[in-house]
């Protein structure tokens, strides 16, 4: 006979252990701790963290331990490892790395300055296989003597790669500094976007900092796609814009080559 | 309850510092609720989630004189209960048991080898809850929730009765019909297991 108190013993042991994933799942879904897991890219394996707010770091890790303590000094979370990401995350970034700016990656840059996020957003404008100078998102962003802050701010950049601080250079023309392993991947990424540094590097070397063409009389940064397909024949260097201006030249309404210019 | 007092000071206070001492304090207990109340461990490992979702989304917008006036036990009981249901009822075959002929038994739960520490009393034990937890799944949603609360989870009737919104006699009447209808259940099962054994 099944009394009452075995009825409700049995059910006082149905109480269960919740899985161990729980906890982690929900502490990264409100964005108080985040996943990680590893992807390819062009200069090697990389960590992404992410959490229910957005992708919040990109970094090239030695190994899961250091980046879990890099993390946790960083943002204060906790990283749990994830076998992989998301697949709507995974494939968002593939597009974004192949050039796609449409495609939408939420952002968790909570704790940064409201200078440093109008950079990174500035420079998330700028497309696949092209670099703007410095001086030109200090301009673009109404900050045109902030040059060197610009450098510290992309320096800082969290999510590299997906904020592209690659694709922003020296407005001196030289490649400059990258926070994701140094200047030899910033070369390697941008040859990968089908740039060529060596060129672009010597090209500045010569003191050329625009390109104009003499049929539309439009001037350019030299790597704005309305720059690349000026042809040999009718492409013409310029030093400054001061020059292009004195030759009947009007600045490009794209890569807005001015902005550069004013802060240089 | 007493036991949540300091965390609930610590919730009005601090909710970023103080949520995952929330979540380890409740995890187990809201789990196992979305568990027997939905009988499938993916679904409840979600609802369990959203459960902790919403508290921490209602929280942020609460003030601290709100979150002090608490009872976090009955409060996180009403989230899940509710998340639960609307997942009944967008998937009506979710949460009803299979065909009752294919209940097992449950098992003793006194452990029958001489230690009850061995693997086969281990075995015998998980039996025995498994058994339970699908009689327990032939219950309609609404007693099958209480008996849940009040003997699972181990929740007071009054704290019931705030979780559900529904007056305490209420609660208690069918709590009671929930038992009863468990206990005939067993007992249906019992009788199946006999005529097996003798037929």
């Amino acid at each position: 006979m099944t009394t009452d108190r075995d009825l409700e013993a049995a059910m006082a042991a149905l109480l269960t252990e919740a899985p161990s994933a729980l906890a982690p799942n929900i502490l990264a879904e409100v964005g108080l701790a985040d996943h990680y897991a590893r992807i390819d890219s062009p200069i090697g394996p990389l960590v992404v963290a992410w959490n229910g707010l957005g992708v919040s770091a990109v970094e090239a890790a030695p190994d899961a331990v250091a980046f879990e303590a890099a993390h946790l000094v960083r943002t204060g979370r906790r990283a749990y490892p994830a076998e992989h990401l998301p697949d709507r995350l995974a494939a968002a970034i593939g597009r974004r790395l192949d050039g796609d700016r449409r495609v939408r990656i939420d952002l968790d840059l909570r704790g940064h300055t409201d200078f440093e996020r109008d950079v990174w957003h500035k420079a998330l404008e700028i497309p696949r296989g092209e670099v703007r100078p410095y001086g030109w998102i200090a301009a673009e962003i109404g900050r045109p003597r902030a040059v060197r802050a610009v450098g510290t701010a992309l320096g800082h950049n969290p999510v590299p790669l997906i904020v592209p601080c690659h694709r922003v250079v020296r407005t001196d023309g030289t490649i400059g500094q990258y926070s994701l392993g140094g200047p030899a991947n910033k070369r390697t990424i941008l040859t990968s976007e089908g740039l060529d540094p060596d060129a672009m590097e010597s090209a500045a070397r010569a003191g050329i900092r625009f390109v104009g063409s003499d049929t539309t009389h439009v001037v350019c940064l030299p790597t704005c796609h309305a720059a690349k397909r000026i042809t040999a024949a009718h492409r013409v260097p310029f030093r400054s814009m001061g020059s292009a201006a004195a030759g009947g030249y009007r600045a490009c309404r794209v890569c807005r080559p001015g902005s550069g210019a004013i802060a240089a | 309850m007493d036991t949540d007092s300091p965390l609930i000071a610590a919730l009005a206070m601090d909710l970023d510092r103080s949520f995952e001492t929330l979540v380890h304090a409740h995890q187990d207990r809201i789990y196992s609720i979305a568990l027997r109340v939905l009988g499938d461990p993916s679904d409840a490992e979600e609802a369990a989630q959203d459960t902790f979702v919403r508290a921490y989304r209602a929280l942020a917008t609460y003030e601290p004189s709100r979150i002090r006036e608490l009872r976090l036990r009955p409060w996180l009981a009403t989230i899940v209960l509710n998340l639960c249901r609307s997942r009944l009822t967008r998937r009506p075959d979710a949460g009803r048991a299979p065909l009752s002929l294919d209940i097992a038994l449950p098992g003793d739960l006194e452990p029958r080898t001489a230690d009850g520490y061995g693997p086969a009393a281990r075995a015998a034990a998980r039996d025995a809850m498994a058994g339970w937890a699908d009689l327990l799944m032939t219950l309609p949603p609404t007693y099958r929730s209480v008996v849940v609360l009040r003997h699972v989870d181990g929740l007071s009737y009054p704290e019931i009765a705030t979780a559900l919104d529904r007056p305490e006699g209420t609660v208690k009447a069918q709590v009671h019909r929930g038992l009863a209808q468990l206990r005939t259940a067993l007992e249906a099962a019992q009788r199946r297991e006999h005529e097996e054994m003798t037929a």
